[in-house]
């Protein structure tokens, strides 16, 4: 195992972690965003670019726009 | 340490469990749950690795070279893609819940109303 | 709390087990070291992680794109409902008003940023076969160029270029070219997803049978399915009420 991956696997449990005691639900979104390109970067250094392109595109992006969104949602109905 | 990558993989599954457990929000809930999914994908990603091998793509590599396994990548990618939608499927579930109980908080969902 | 000892106990049996398992960067599995000998001359694709996927693993994938139909089905069923008129009314108000907002910046390089994001989606979608990619990155990547017409401030263009039907159109011919595709084996006289389309020849755009054609499936499945959920989403902060 090379020191490349071992500083990744690192990374990604203290992001795992951070994303849990991240009580907020709106920063948790982004502090999920994190951990999504820091898991892409961890399968890059695996041998994986499939896992890696996919892992990009959603973790980074789509889940948590969709959380922002949900997030809105809840929001404006506390409001009125 | 050759079992590092696996401790990790179990313990982002405790921590994401842990997240689980003690939300008091349900959109942590979602969140903490897309952790534990994480676990799995580093699991079957450590399982699969081979030292010194390749990425399984034949495009500009010798084919005899040595490759890591791409069953174990298959089965992932298509994982990360679907596992993302049913999220959105649990937070529809959570802004429905806000929509007729009034609150996020599952401790206070319990009972169920007929 | 009693949480915590049980957690404890839980992590203690998952350490044990994957003791048990072979040392990392040792890989042993039978299929995988089988697989890298022969899948190359036989499907004649270079990425291969596609034919797994699509061929070998056929019909785990089919699963999981009905997975991703239903989920995106079940949301739109979730989200859909009554809204009241004055309240649609101050919605639309405040759309507008958003749009206006919205810094000439963030709406330009949402503005410029469209297409290439579409081409790098097509482009990904087409070449699966051949570099890594294929359908489930590219239809995301897709989808998240609609969502840049959003994020640019224009929540009525959003609905224009995706407009609701054509989105349940695409999800539903996506998950069905698959069936369809995974059929036609059997119409062959071949089992189910097996290849009847001719091979080609290696690392050519339309080589490897009917994995782009999956592919392809499989691309607008995707982008139809994760738009029609943001979609859902994005009229719920706006409160739209849909006309039948």
């Amino acid at each position: 195992m090379t020191a490349l991956q071992a500083l990744a696997l690192v990374l990604v449990a203290i992001g795992g972690g951070a994303v849990v005691f991240t009580r907020d639900p709106s920063r948790q979104a982004v502090v999920a965003s994190l951990f999504g390109v820091l898991l892409a970067v961890l399968f890059f250094l695996f041998q994986a670019p499939d896992v890696a392109l996919s892992q990009i595109t959603v973790g980074t992006v789509a889940l948590p726009l969709m959380i922002l969104l949900a997030l809105s949602k809840i929001r404006q109905g506390e409001d009125s | 340490m050759n079992l590092f990558p696996f401790l990790v993989a179990v313990w982002l599954a405790a921590v994401g469990l842990y997240g689980v457990v003690t939300s008091r929000h349900f959109v942590h809930l979602v969140i903490s749950l897309s952790v534990m999914q994480a676990s799995t994908y580093v699991l079957l990603l450590a399982v699969g690795y081979r030292t010194g091998a390749k990425a399984p793509v034949f495009a500009d590599i010798p084919a005899r070279s040595r490759i890591v396994d791409p069953v174990v990548q298959a089965l992932t990618l298509t994982d990360v893609v679907v596992e993302a939608t049913v999220s959105a499927l649990l937070l529809a579930l959570a802004v429905q819940a806000h929509k007729r109980f009034g609150t996020v908080d599952p401790d206070e969902l319990g009972a169920l109303r007929g | 709390m009693l949480f915590l000892p049980a957690v404890l106990l839980l992590a203690a049996g998952l350490v044990w087990a994957v003791t048990e398992l072979p040392a990392f960067g040792h890989y042993s599995g039978v299929y995988g070291l089988t697989l890298e000998h022969v899948a190359l001359g036989q499907r004649r694709a270079t990425d291969i992680v596609s034919p797994v996927t699509f061929d070998y693993r056929g019909v785990d994938t089919l699963g999981e794109e009905f997975i991703l139909f239903a989920a995106a089905v079940g949301c739109a069923i979730l989200l859909r409902s009554q809204r009241d008129e004055e309240v649609t009314e101050a919605a639309s108000e405040r759309a507008a008003a958003r749009a206006e907002e919205v810094r000439r910046p963030v709406r330009a390089l949402a503005a410029v940023l469209v297409a290439p994001a579409v081409v790098l989606g097509a482009y990904i979608v087409a070449h699966g076969h051949l570099t890594p990619g294929g359908g489930f990155q590219g239809g995301v990547i897709l989808a998240s160029a609609t969502v840049l017409v959003y994020a640019g401030g224009q929540a009525v263009a959003f609905r224009r270029v995706s407009p609701e039907p054509a989105l349940e159109l695409a999800d539903g011919v996506g998950a069905a070219g698959f069936a369809l595709v995974a059929i036609g084996g059997l119409m062959f006289g071949l089992a189910a997803l097996h290849n009847f389309l001719p091979l080609g020849t290696q690392s050519q755009l339309l080589s490897a049978g009917m994995l782009p054609l999956l592919n392809l499936s499989v691309g607008i499945e995707v982008a139809g399915a994760v738009t029609l959920i943001i979609s859902e989403f994005v009229d719920q902060t706006l409160l739209r009420s849909r006309r039948r």
